[in-house]
């Protein structure tokens, strides 16, 4: 009885509700917007009163003029961008080489000595050669230059200054189809791709969501960072007098990370007008006052939330896949190791891209997260050349206390300036690791378009290396004759 | 040296007694919702009652989906529930839908809504918003430090008076005027502080007779309930949501003295 009353009253409400709307007219909503607006203003005008001469912030405006002018907006973005990996890597190279020699050099014998002497050399190889040795590296090589990119990164981030890259950007990504907070999602990305991914909850309509989770993995995250810069250093930095390398290896990562961008609006605009058609819908950013940041909170806070947890998951990632390249390279099928099989079997295929088959292997074991691809190869290297007198031996993953003689190892790899850039390529362009993966499953809820976004980039990644190398060929063929 | 009986019931008094419970929701008193404009400074305000670090930017839309942590004070549990930033709750994104559907069902004991004071008479534009849905709301005038260096200068007590709801000026970054918005969000929880919400009054008379003759139905459908008027202009608007809700029956949910539906 109380039941169907309600539902009778229900009915009546919403009858009443359509009459009034008809008397009413056109444009309730704008109506009851406008009173609304008017009784703020009235408020506004009996409470707030600007005091002194100057109009609020008349700085503000003018430091907005010149960071979001058509002029000077991009060169000033890619300043800003050069200069804080500039500060990266000439930063991170000498703790970096005094963690190694501590983690590396000093324990690791100590370690290995002191496990041999109860373990049988499997377990003691698979733990400290394996698993050690690859939580080592990661730490010493990770860890210098994210504690200097996460807190520079994160004071311009609280100085107010990514509403203006989103300012700067927004009409580039709307003329590829996407959504102008796109370029938040993708400075994001530029820390953590995952982070970047989840980040697109920002943006409403589900098709430009997608497109900016797809190309979030065209931002180089933080794992990829130190293997640009050290392929930068060695095989661009080395070209050129050791003046000058800081500068022009800084110039081949912002370059890459510049190419990254590039990607990422032509592959929006792709999928815009194809499998994702639409417009761009319109919204409003907010340039929100420049604060000045809070140096100590920010490096405290960047420190333990940003750099040690992704060390953690690195050195969670490295730990398991320490004890895979162990086991590749020391389980041995007719007199060939696990490793040398594959690589000797994908070698030729991998030329014709312009790397080789220790770079394919490796970024195979690296799946589950990027920071390891570069001990990986330097070891695998060590493996198939068969050079002595370096690392500990075969399937150990060692550190070498200075970057030239890293480069000794990669040259006799046969690694040439050729295989150093589509490295560099190659880095920017192939799957996102498997924590990514996950993230882009969780937040589509869609299996295909978790395949799309892994498969997209690697078939890109081998398409541009592959044109790179042909041209080298072409060109390095023409200088022979 | 006497003991003064009195100052227990000053809610300076408890000033000292925040304890930052972080995610530790048992034994909820409280609900608090924490609304407003993006980047007025939620999420610092939210960290500093809860002791929890989630990430701050100084960018909006940072905050998506919706934060939840605990802090407990003078022997009363809180539960806070950071809300995304929106600049109405008229529209329709998600992150609008989301603040306006707590705040509405989920019916928080205390709506804390952060403005921006240098920016306030489009912040007023939620506020007011805000106030038709709830009776009970306090203001966290944030960013007061900035509006001095800005020469912006705001009369609190005026706009106490004009809003009818406290309003506590805050520099949350520098944790200035915490223990005042911890110690009124008490006051207006265990319902010591009375608030007479402001009511928009600039509608046409057309419109005004349309919510007072569409507000009384509701009423007398679902009496208690506390904010007819809104849900009346919400059905004028042809707000589909409302009208479902209507329906199937959840408004009810929203008449006083019933539990709150859960999200």
């Amino acid at each position: 009885m109380m039941e169907q009353n309600k539902t009778k009253n229900t009915e009546e409400i919403l009858g009443m509700a359509n009459n009034l709307k008809w008397e009413l007219g056109m444009g309730i909503h704008d109506k009851i917007v406008s009173s609304l607006y008017a009784d703020a203003a009235q408020i506004a005008r009996k409470t707030v009163s600007m005091d002194g001469d100057k109009p609020a912030f008349s700085l503000d405006r003018k430091i907005d003029k010149i960071v979001t002018s058509r002029w000077s907006g991009f060169p000033i973005m890619f300043v800003l961008l050069a200069v804080v990996f500039w500060v990266t890597i000439s930063g991170a190279n000498y703790p970096s080489g005094l963690l190694a020699s501590l983690l590396v050099d000093t324990l690791h014998p100590i370690l290995k000595s002191g496990a041999d002497s109860f373990m049988p050399w499997w377990l003691s190889g698979l733990l400290i050669d394996g698993a050690y040795l690859a939580m080592a590296w990661v730490i010493s090589v990770m860890l210098p230059p994210m504690a200097i990119f996460f807190p520079l990164f994160t004071l311009l981030e609280d100085l107010g200054y990514l509403p203006r890259v989103a300012f700067n950007m927004d009409s580039l990504f709307r003329k590829a189809g996407a959504h102008g907070k796109q370029a938040l999602t993708m400075s994001m990305g530029f820390g953590c791709n995952a982070a970047g991914v989840i980040a697109a909850r920002v943006i409403d309509s589900p098709r430009e969501r997608l497109i900016a989770i797809i190309t979030n993995n065209f931002s180089l995250c933080n794992g990829r960072w130190p293997t640009q810069i050290l392929i930068a250093t060695i095989f661009i930095g080395g070209m050129v007098s050791p003046f000058w390398a800081g500068l022009v290896s800084t110039g081949a990562v912002v370059g890459i990370a510049v190419l990254g961008i590039a990607f990422s609006l032509i592959v929006s605009w792709g999928l815009s007008r194809s499998v994702l058609k639409g417009e761009a819908s319109t919204f409003s950013l907010e340039l929100p006052p420049y604060r000045p940041p809070r140096v100590l909170q920010t490096l405290y806070t960047s420190l333990i939330d940003r750099t040690l947890f992704v060390l953690w998951r690195a050195v969670v990632f490295a730990v398991p896949a320490g004890m895979v390249i162990w086991l590749v390279s020391n389980i041995h099928i007719g007199g060939l190791s696990l490793a040398e099989h594959f690589i000797d079997w994908s070698n030729p295929f991998a030329v014709v891209f312009g790397l080789n088959g220790v770079i394919l292997l490796a970024y195979i074991i690296a799946i589950p997260a990027n920071e390891i691809v570069i001990p990986t190869i330097l070891m695998l290297t060590v493996l198939v050349t068969g050079m002595s007198g370096v690392g500990e031996g075969s399937g150990v993953m060692f550190e070498l206390d200075s970057i030239t003689s890293t480069e000794s190892i990669l040259r006799a790899g046969g690694w040439t300036l050729l295989t150093g850039i589509n490295l560099m390529l190659f880095s920017l362009l192939h799957n996102p690791c498997s924590t990514t993966i996950y993230t882009i499953y969780k937040e589509t809820k869609s299996a295909k378009w978790t395949l799309i976004a892994t498969l997209l980039p690697i078939v890109l990644g081998f398409v541009v290396c592959f044109f790179t190398a042909q041209l080298w060929y072409l060109f390095a063929w023409g200088f022979e004759f | 040296m006497s003991s003064q009986p009195n100052c227990e019931n000053c809610p300076v008094h408890h000033k000292g007694n925040l304890v930052r419970l972080g995610i530790d929701m048992d034994k909820v008193d409280y609900v608090v919702a924490l609304a407003g404009n993006p980047n007025t400074g939620k999420s610092t305000v939210f960290n500093n009652l809860t002791g929890l670090r989630q990430h701050t930017g100084n960018w909006p839309g940072k905050t998506v989906g919706r934060a939840e942590g605990a802090f407990s004070f003078a022997d009363d549990n809180y539960k806070i529930v950071d809300l995304p930033g929106t600049y109405s709750l008229l529209s329709t994104s998600t992150d609008e839908e989301v603040a306006r559907n707590f705040i509405l069902f989920g019916r928080p004991d205390v709506t804390v809504i952060v403005a921006d004071a240098t920016r306030l008479e489009r912040n007023l534009n939620l506020v007011l918003q805000i106030l038709e849905i709830t009776d009970r709301a306090i203001l966290c005038l944030n960013l007061m430090d900035e509006a001095k260096r800005n020469h912006v200068e705001i009369d609190v007590r005026e706009l106490t008076r004009e809003l009818g709801i406290p309003v506590i000026p805050t520099s949350a970054r520098r944790r200035d005027g915490m223990d005042e918005l911890v110690a009124m969000i008490a006051e207006v929880a265990s319902g010591k502080y009375i608030c007479k919400p402001h009511r928009v009054r600039n509608h046409t008379p057309q419109l005004k007779h349309a919510i007072d003759t569409l507000s009384k139905k509701l009423r007398e459908t679902y009496p208690g309930l506390p904010n007819a008027e809104w849900v009346a202009l919400r059905l004028l608007e042809g707000d589909q949501s409302i009208i479902e809700a209507l329906q199937n029956g959840i408004l009810d949910g929203l008449v006083e003295n019933e539990t709150p539906i859960a999200i």
